[in-house]
């Protein structure tokens, strides 16, 4: 389809201005101003809208399809919801009133919803205090990286590793390395975990953290939790809970009462946020008692008097990560969310959730080989290693069934897992949508052995067919030139 | 309530094909000592009660201000269509463009985007967007680092100084030396970055205009900086590229800029959009995402994610950034923005603000006691400095209407009596007057 501007017109106009009420300044010097005109699409706003328009439709979408991608919880985004976050009260609010006197009093919706979330988030995952600022999973990573690294400066402790399991997102390691330290990875044993022994070797008196996803990224739930966490406080390391997979054990155990120190959320994940093509998420991260001093600042607290209030002075505080409060129509969202379901609500989610994928495990283990056949929590991982005996790949088998009408599931990942087939349903979905996508994935891998080729010439429904990666990557065409 | 469509006899026959006669054998994982010691969450609600509680929060915000606040943060208007189109389903509920042929519509967006960036800020690339403005900028700052191989940044006091507290925050645990560059009259003068800069350092960050509104032209100083193999980072609004000389007209290597500006609500500080350009020999030292353009098998134009081999799902450890998304919608909201506003419109909007901020400050500096600082050029926001402490016109301002502006003495020492002053599209004429007319009330009376 062609881009937005080469549907130019010289001289066509989009959008009348207000007309200027006061009089004409006399003009910035010319040293000071641009030569010529940024070159931006020339179109009315029917162009734009069409334009757009078509764009979407050559999306897939929860709304439109069943989008199991694995570790993304791709749940129904409630449409109430942004009709919270589009009220003027919240949508209009200027960031840095709360930071003028007497603006506080104007925000104080917006700093109890705030302040309540935060209360919410700690009774979720068991910690004593959180901060909603970091703006992503990753982000949140990075902040608690960041916290681990002030507990330790605190107590004159010198450290320099991080342990993370083999199985974990590149996030982990990628955060870690940021925040200063080096990364001890830790291999997956036959059971799906990371290997206790092999844990018990690497740690030592320099180890600063560990950061587990739990469950992980095999969908399994780790029965020596307390285990690794008790090891861990034996050597005054912290232990990190990367909350991609909270969604999945929601009322069943909460992160702070078995072990861990410090937890993010993606609130884009467990709460129904719209995940909006690859963002904005938001990851809130919760400590326990005696790391909140080191929380970001602002906080915001409650006063004595009832109202709330932002406070900038906290002397120990790593300081300022985001520009504000973090995204804060996204923590509407997931605000409004959690006040909907309630507690047994979300209990239900997390159980249909382990349900639907179990349900799907079940459904497809005659047809695709299961790396750890046990059961699994809210995502199931196959491999397409029986495929590949033909020449089918995972990436072939993710292409096939978008010609079915499903978005494909996480492929490649985890990296543990050869040709990885990670399929995470999701609670909202119905039995008869994983009876369908189970028959077409059953029907693929039928094909594979019959005709691998028509398998490995998918998609052929789409608006293009299978893009060159490599002529991408080597003769780089990153935009648009006049 | 939820969104859970299974009825019980569903839930039982799913469980009898998984061979489990109850939910709670899912679960046999967690060991029972495990189970929550709390889990104290209220009832849940109807979709009406939660609505209507929280329309009761919005509506305890106050939204009737006149608006004279910025400090990188503006209102603007917002077409409707923007809203319009950013509100369809088929682009807020997907994800990340991982299976391009059916993402085209997320990645053709996307492509726009960094075409809109790059052609706004005069650079090469930009990526497909980070957190926000202040973020974006440490980003940038580590990739010179990256690119350079050396350990001193110099930044100026005319950065915004929420900009520069992340900075600090992100780089407490790093062998970096940051020197700030004081200012003299609202600017960084020549010869205090001239007196900082040697072979050591790795970059300069500049923002134009400044925190204080002011412009300037930095072509000199990024000049000097090349000659000693540095490299140039500007933060910028993009709104005043309608008219102000671009970052890569001066010579800049990296770019930064919040992007609220374009097309994005306010909305209590989030979300908001980080973007970052730089120059064709750096792009595969850039942070984040990017998307390229490609042919498909029949040869026809497609688009996908490139150069993922720079990211963490790709290089963990060794990734140039931890970051796993992007501002996706942010960025579309940003690029739908601009092509409604289209080539002669950003230019006559830039313009609009200049000349209703330069007719405010004409009118507030009729106030007796009151000086408009005019040291410096400004585009939309000023500096007026008041005859008393600038904090104390803040709540009789507010209380007359007005989010006045920012009272500086909380972020600079020795300017109590300074405030900072904005004028968007959106003020009228009247408006102006009337705030002009209340200050002085208000210092007067």
């Amino acid at each position: 389809m062609e881009l937005i501007f080469e549907r130019s017109v010289k001289g066509r106009k989009g959008l009348r201005l207000p007309k200027c009420d006061v009089p004409s300044a006399k003009d910035i010097p010319a040293r000071y101003k641009r030569k010529g005109i940024a070159d931006l699409p020339e179109v009315s706003e029917l162009d734009v809208v069409r334009h757009f328009t078509r764009l979407s439709r050559m999306n897939f979408s929860i709304d439109t399809h069943f989008y199991p991608l694995g570790s993304c919880t791709m749940k129904y985004n409630p449409k109430f919801m942004e009709d919270i976050a589009k009220l003027p009260g919240f949508s209009q609010l200027h960031p840095l009133l709360p930071q003028l006197l007497l603006g506080g009093m104007l925000t104080q919706g917006a700093l109890e919803v705030l302040y309540n979330l935060e209360r919410l988030l700690a009774e979720l995952t068991g910690m004593h205090e959180v901060t909603t600022e970091p703006m992503a999973g990753a982000h949140g990573e990075l902040t608690g990286m960041m916290l681990v690294a002030a507990y330790h400066r605190d107590r004159g402790n010198q450290k320099r590793y991080i342990i993370i399991p083999d199985s974990s997102h590149g996030t982990n390691p990628a955060s870690a390395t940021i925040a200063g330290y080096q990364t001890i990875s830790i291999p997956t044993d036959k059971n799906g975990v990371m290997d206790f022994n092999q844990y018990k070797n690497k740690l030592n008196s320099e180890v600063a953290a560990v950061m587990l996803t739990c469950p992980n990224t095999v969908g399994i739930f780790n029965s020596q939790i307390r285990q690794i966490c008790s090891l861990a406080h034996q050597n005054d390391a912290l232990v990190y809970y990367d909350g991609a997979n909270l969604n999945a054990i929601l009322g069943k155990v909460r992160p702070g009462d078995i072990g861990f120190d410090i937890v993010h959320l993606n609130l884009h994940k467990t709460f129904a946020t719209p995940h909006g093509g690859g963002g904005p998420g938001s990851g809130p991260v919760g400590v326990r008692k005696d790391l909140a001093r080191f929380l970001p600042v602002p906080k915001v607290v409650k006063r004595s008097d009832g109202t709330y209030a932002l406070e900038e002075n906290w002397p120990e505080s790593i300081g300022r990560i985001a520009s504000f409060y973090g995204n804060f129509d996204v923590l509407l969202k997931a605000y409004a969310y959690i006040l909907l379901l309630g507690k047994d609500g979300l209990i239900e989610a997390s159980e249909k959730a382990v349900l639907n994928a179990n349900y799907i495990m079940a459904g497809l283990k005659k047809y695709y080989h299961l790396p750890y056949d046990r059961i699994c929590m809210h995502e199931c991982v196959f491999s397409a290693a029986k495929q590949l005996e033909k020449g089918v790949h995972a990436l072939d088998i993710a292409k096939a069934l978008i010609d079915k009408g499903f978005h494909p599931p996480t492929i490649y990942f985890p990296l543990i897992v050869k040709e990885a087939l990670m399929i995470e349903p999701t609670e909202t979905e119905s039995k008869d949508t994983l009876d369908r996508f189970i028959e077409a994935m059953k029907e693929i891998a039928e094909l594979s052995q019959t005709n691998p080729q028509a398998v490995k010439d998918t998609p052929l429904t789409t608006p293009v067919s299978r893009p060159d990666e490599t002529k991408a990557g080597r003769e780089l065409n990153l935009r648009w030139n006049p | 309530m939820n969104y859970i469509p299974h009825t019980p006899q569903e839930t039982k026959e799913m469980l009898n094909s998984i061979g489990l006669n109850s939910i709670d054998q899912l679960f046999k994982d967690i060991p029972a000592g495990y189970r929550p010691k709390s889990f104290n969450l209220p009832e849940g609600r109807s979709e009406f009660e939660v609505y209507d509680y929280l329309k009761r929060m919005a509506n305890k915000n106050a939204i009737g201000l006149v608006n004279f606040l910025g400090c990188g943060f503006y209102d603007h208007n917002i077409p409707a269509v923007v809203s319009h189109l950013v509100g369809r389903a088929e682009f807020y509920t997907s994800y990340t463009p991982y299976q391009p042929e059916c993402s085209q519509g997320t990645l053709q967006a996307i492509y726009e985007y960094q075409s809109g960036i790059s052609l706004l800020t005069g650079m090469d690339v930009a990526n497909a967007s980070l957190y926000d403005g202040g973020t974006a900028l440490y980003e940038a700052a580590m990739m010179a680092l990256r690119i350079t191989n050396r350990n001193k940044i110099l930044i100026s006091g005319g950065v915004n100084p929420i900009y520069r507290k992340i900075m600090y925050t992100y780089t407490s645990n790093l062998a970096i030396d940051f020197v700030e560059i004081p200012l003299e009259h609202g600017q960084s003068t020549r010869e205090e970055i001239f007196r900082h800069l040697d072979d050591k350092t790795a970059a300069i960050i500049l923002q134009n205009p400044n925190f204080f509104g002011a412009i300037d032209d930095h072509s000199d100083i990024i000049e000097a900086v090349h000659r000693l193999g540095a490299l140039a980072i500007e933060s910028v609004y993009p709104i005043s590229l309608g008219i102000l000389k671009t970052p890569g007209e001066m010579g800049a290597d990296i770019v930064t800029g919040e992007g609220q500006s374009l097309g994005l609500p306010l909305s209590f500080g989030g979300s908001y959009l980080g973007f970052l350009a730089t120059r064709q020999e750096y792009v595969r030292k850039m942070p984040g995402r990017i998307v390229g353009q490609t042919v498909d098998r029949q040869g026809r134009k497609a688009f996908v994610l490139t150069l993922q081999a720079r990211e963490q799902h790709i290089r963990r450890e060794k990734a140039t950034s931890n970051i796993c998304s992007n501002e996706s919608l942010c960025a579309l909201r940003a690029i739908i923005y601009l092509s409604i506003l289209g080539k002669q419109g950003l230019k006559d909007l830039a313009r609009l603000n200049f000349d209703k901020a330069e007719f405010a400050k004409s009118r507030i500096d009729q106030i007796k006691g009151v000086e408009v600082k005019r040291s410096s050029p400004t585009f939309n926001e000023f500096t007026v400095c008041l005859p008393k402490d600038a904090r104390e016109i803040i709540a009789p301002m507010i209380e007359r209407g007005f989010s006045p502006g920012l009272s500086l003495g909380k972020y600079y020492k020795d300017m109590e009596n300074y405030l900072l002053v904005c004028v968007t599209e959106k003020r009228t004429k009247e408006e102006i007057v009337r705030y002009a007319e209340n200050l002085e009330v208000v210092l007067w009376s």
